[in-house]
């Protein structure tokens, strides 16, 4: 890996921007890689979790959020269940992805946020996820309507989507919950 | 044996064969499942995406009415059981967590509900011998790969599932249900998880060399705990055949439907006819006795 160091102001440093957000620090790692041998996304993304840590540790914070394994990361936490050092990669992931949205700094290939946001929003009105209404928000989000298309009729006749959101979840909690996250944010 | 059972919203839409087939299977089996009145989601992965703090209140407000029904957790779908175990973990390690989480929802969580997979009920509580008992069917030597994905045994430590690099829970239930528990590599590995809509690529590639290694290793069909594993592996297969040139025609089916099969329940009963990939040579497999 070549490594570029470039200047970037110490306030906004992402190493620890990233533990703040995530409580964990990637300064104890040891570079033995495992994480990256067993990560099932590093081929496809291009970049391997080691890299990322090691560009935490030197402060090469627009690389990062530049690279597509923050988003292509599954979380399926092969990279923390193998690490000697108990570095819960998923999570700095997590607290990446957070930090890109907020800085709308992120050349994703899908878009996950607004997937996220999809999912969350029939959450927050159904209490329960509506896959049709998440999957409609998500399309007209991204204008490609034709993506699985050709499977929406095999799906309708096996019964295998709901056509209708459930109404049967109680919103007590998911009301309290999204009022104090915003609250949060 | 009762527990409460939360179903998880994919039970309503794309894995309600999975809700039948686990609901066919504990009546049968003479489990109450009791599903808390209200359930909301578990927050998944966009949950976590977004919000600690959030991805820890959604599955910690099941759990609270679980609480107050006096009752462990049974789960299915391995990403809820996932979310679930780590709201415990994170309630039950870090107090301040704790408070924010009580402050949230209003009323204080100690992270103490007990929360089990449904296979972890059949093996643990019910045990080896009473459904060797139960069963009316074996699966007569059917060649199964065993398929366990990421969330039900990473990381080992918050879910304490099984062994994380090689489990043997459904393999041994393979093997009571008189089915050839294959042996292969790629039991833990992704198959693209939530993806599905988003990086439809990642997923390909990835259920790609899952269902490959699973021919290779002499599989008849792969058996799978969770709902995204399940629709990732069976209904990408039409892509992976144009995507790669490999038609696997590969049945992907739920443990609970092989258990169900094994009781005696019809495969209509179980949803089996939901699946996109035909599962006829595993229900043609079933034999009496």
């Amino acid at each position: 890996m070549a490594v570029v160091i470039s200047k970037v102001k110490q306030k906004d440093n992402l190493l620890d921007a990233v533990r703040t957000i995530s409580g964990i620090d990637v300064r104890s790692c040891l570079q033995c890689k495992k994480c990256s041998n067993g990560c099932p996304v590093n081929t496809i993304a291009g970049t391997r979790p080691s890299e990322i840590i090691r560009q935490l540790q030197l402060s090469m914070d627009d690389k990062i959020l530049e690279s597509d394994l923050i988003w292509a990361c599954a979380s399926c936490e092969t990279c923390f269940s193998r690490c000697p050092m108990k570095i819960d990669m998923a999570a700095v992931m997590d607290a990446l992805r957070k930090i890109a949205v907020q800085k709308h700094d992120s050349r994703q290939k899908g878009n996950v946020h607004l997937f996220n946001k999809s999912f969350l929003k029939t959450v927050k009105m159904f209490g329960r996820t509506y896959d049709l209404g998440m999957i409609a928000a998500y399309k007209f989000g991204t204008a490609n309507y034709f993506q699985d298309t050709d499977k929406f009729p095999m799906m309708l006749k096996k019964g295998k989507i709901a056509l209708l959101p459930s109404f049967k979840g109680d919103k007590k909690f998911i009301k309290k919950i999204f009022a104090r996250k915003q609250v949060k944010n | 044996m009762k527990y409460a059972y939360y179903p998880g919203c994919s039970a309503e839409s794309t894995a309600r064969d999975q809700y039948m087939s686990v609901n066919e299977v504990a009546k049968a089996l003479g489990i109450e499942l009791i599903e808390p009145k209200g359930w909301t989601c578990c927050g998944s992965t966009p949950g976590h995406h977004t919000d600690k703090l959030l991805s820890i209140a959604l599955p910690a407000a099941n759990l609270l009415m679980a609480k107050k029904m006096g009752l462990d957790m049974v789960v299915f779908c391995a990403a809820c059981y996932n979310r679930m175990k780590v709201a415990n973990h994170e309630i039950k390690n870090n107090p301040e967590i704790r408070k924010e989480i009580a402050a949230t929802l209003g009323e204080d969580y100690d992270g103490s509900v007990k929360i089990h997979h449904f296979v972890e009920v059949l093996i643990k509580d019910i045990g080896i011998k009473k459904l060797q008992d139960a069963f009316t069917h074996s699966l007569d030597g059917l060649k199964v790969a065993s398929y366990y994905g990421c969330l039900l045994v990473r990381p080992k430590d918050v879910t304490n599932f099984d062994d994380p690099e090689n489990p043997i829970l459904m393999d041994s239930l393979v093997t009571i249900m008189g089915g050839e528990s294959v042996d292969w590599p790629h039991k833990v590995e992704c198959c693209g998880g939530g993806f599905a809509l988003t990086r439809t690529d990642i997923v390909v590639e990835l259920s790609n060399s899952i269902l490959s290694m699973a021919k290779t290793s002499g599989a008849q069909c792969v058996s799978v705990a969770c709902p995204m594993c399940q629709i990732n592996l069976d209904m990408r297969q039409s892509d992976i055949s144009k995507a790669k040139n490999k038609d696997y025609q590969m049945p992907v089916v739920y443990i609970s439907q092989l258990v169900g099969l094994c009781l005696g329940i019809s495969p209509e009963k179980l949803g089996m006819d939901k699946c996109v990939v035909s599962p006829k040579a595993v229900i043609e497999s079933v034999k009496v006795g």
